[in-house]
């Protein structure tokens, strides 16, 4: 390997590792200051965590994003599972499918949202859970049914052929060997989709009512409002979820491995 | 399970693409249709009005009161500014992006994995989280903020809300979306290509571009793709960091379904906003099949 003889690749990295991660731990450091103008540093202190854990519209917005969350990873896993296993073969058209199925990942979501927000109101669908749920659903397909897809790509098709040759029937064969096989992607079509509807703001921004406040739409409209130490706290804890998901699942498939 | 006969393929896919089609296709449809509409008193939009291309008009021209259309820059600014942002933002991903992939392919394979995971966390993290750690950063009051007014000569600065502090944001947004599909087309490269191209002679400015920037030329295609549409299409960051001052089209259309309640214009600056995103994403698949041509 040659490559140390490309000069600065080493620097720059480690400079753009800095440019990553500083933000991130000024944000963290914040969250545990006494002062409440958060700029100046008084002492460290648990205060905040405490004024969000008994906050009750925080506490109503995180039940409300866990509920869709929940509502939309299910919802789009189970759809995507059904799609993966009819584009199993090819066919003509697959691409287009394909096509349909992937276009909330391509298209911007701002647009998309507004847009919804317009048929939802010409069809006289109210604002809240019943509209962020199904649309959450849609642009979490794609999440759920990639690594669904890729999964059953890489399955050896004679295991399915060997249960029928052994008399199984579809409905077996497909209980005890496909879906079996297919769980590892399953779980991570749906940690994906969970994830994803659970992050997500600007869907929630437009579709969501009174009462039907998610975390994100919390936190954007706290922001808007100025910079607290109450953000900060929130923050550190949506970031340490986030981190503890991808560092378990980095970990999980180490041990596959 | 093997052999699915049609009938039951279209049973499989159906549900998905119905669900897709119903809360993706037809609002763009009905989007499309209201961009010709007239605004509504109420609602934002008049239903039973006659179609026009006024909304488009009003993009780049304003009627004065004899009924002359006149120039007006406003929204045209707005427009120019969020190709400039993203072009800018997808600029310094490439020039950030690259070598960070080449040091990564240069690491052991432990090494690699842990890069890959620092490289990711960041982008698993919440989108509306990580602009506000750069609001904090780059607050008046703050740390950074008084050091630059202490070197910078020139009166005060202001880091927050301009465009400068949106372009960091957006390049401290996607930058693992560049940085990733280079790699990918580094970790299966044969280095001693590279070696090679060294033995025979060649500086490192010639191995740069004329092994390692071909090398890395699809992934550089795929992240710009990755990185310049989710950038055009973005809102949170202006948002946050713009501070309603600095305006990205994605910002303008929110308006117009928030306080503007000009639901036909936003429909159109909607339109315009695929339109644009259509033309990248066409221009750069053909500049990617030029370059596969070549190599």
């Amino acid at each position: 390997m040659n490559l140390r003889r490309l000069p600065f690749t080493r620097e720059i990295s480690l400079g753009v590792l800095v440019y990553l991660y500083v933000p991130v731990m000024v944000l963290i450091f914040y969250s545990f200051n006494a002062n409440r103008t958060a700029t100046v540093w008084s002492e460290a202190s648990l205060d905040w965590y405490r004024k969000i854990l008994v906050n009750p519209s925080i506490r109503d917005a995180t039940w409300n994003s866990l509920v869709l969350a929940t509502a939309a990873g299910l919802g789009s896993t189970l759809l995507a599972l059904a799609a993966a296993l009819g584009t199993k073969n090819r066919f003509r058209g697959l691409a287009v499918v394909e096509a349909i199925l992937n276009a909330p990942l391509i298209l911007p979501e701002v647009v998309v949202a507004v847009a919804t927000l317009m048929l939802f109101v010409a069809i006289g669908i109210d604002m809240g859970l019943t509209a962020m749920i199904p649309a959450h659903i849609a642009f979490c397909i794609p999440f759920a049914y990639l690594p669904i897809r890729a999964r059953l790509e890489g399955m050896n098709p004679s295991l399915e052929e060997a249960a029928q040759d052994l008399y199984a029937n579809r409905f077996v064969t497909f209980r005890r060997v496909t879906l079996p096989l297919m769980w590892p992607g399953i779980m991570a079509g749906f940690t994906l989709a969970f994830v994803t509807s659970l992050d997500d703001f600007l869907t929630s921004f437009f579709l969501s009512g009174p009462g039907s406040t998610t975390l994100p739409v919390y936190i954007f409209s706290a922001i808007r409002a100025g910079i607290t130490p109450e953000i900060n706290a929130i923050s550190t804890i949506m970031l340490i979820v986030s981190v503890a998901l991808v560092v378990t699942s980095f970990l999980l498939g180490k041990i596959r491995r | 399970m093997s052999a699915a006969s049609p009938l039951r393929r279209m049973g499989l896919v159906a549900p998905a693409l119905v669900i897709v089609l119903a809360l993706v296709g037809v609002p763009l449809a009905i989007m499309a249709w209201v961009s010709l509409l007239e605004r509504g008193a109420t609602i934002g939009v008049t239903w039973d009005s006659a179609p026009s291309f006024a909304n488009y008009t009003r993009l780049a021209w304003e009627e004065d009161f004899d009924g002359t259309m006149l120039l007006n820059p406003t929204y045209l600014i707005i427009q120019l500014r969020s190709v400039a942002q993203a072009f800018f933002t997808t600029v310094l991903c490439v020039l950030l992006g690259l070598p960070v992939a080449l040091w990564m392919s240069s690491l052991s394979k432990n090494q690699r994995d842990i890069a890959v995971l620092l490289i990711t966390i960041p982008f698993w993290t919440n989108l509306l989280v990580r602009n506000y750690a750069w609001l904090i950063i780059l607050r008046e009051d703050g740390a950074v903020s008084h050091f630059a007014n202490a070197v910078w000569p020139f009166g005060p600065v202001q880091l927050l809300y301009n465009d400068t502090a949106i372009l960091i944001g957006l390049v401290y947004s996607f930058l693992p979306f560049m940085i990733l599909p280079i790699y990918s087309g580094f970790e299966k490269f044969d280095w001693r290509l590279l070696e090679a191209a060294y033995d025979l002679g060649a500086n490192r400015r010639q191995a740069l571009t004329r092994v390692v920037i071909p090398l890395a030329m699809p992934g550089i295609i795929a992240g710009s793709m990755l990185v310049f549409i989710p950038s055009l299409g973005s809102f949170v960051t202006a948002a946050i960091l713009g501070g309603g001052k600095s305006l990205m089209m994605g910002n303008l259309i929110q308006l117009q379904f928030g306080q503007s309640r000009n639901w036909p214009f936003g429909a159109a600056l909607s339109v315009v906003l695929l339109a644009l995103m259509m033309l990248v994403l066409v221009g750069l698949a053909l500049w990617r099949n030029r370059q596969g041509g070549k190599i």
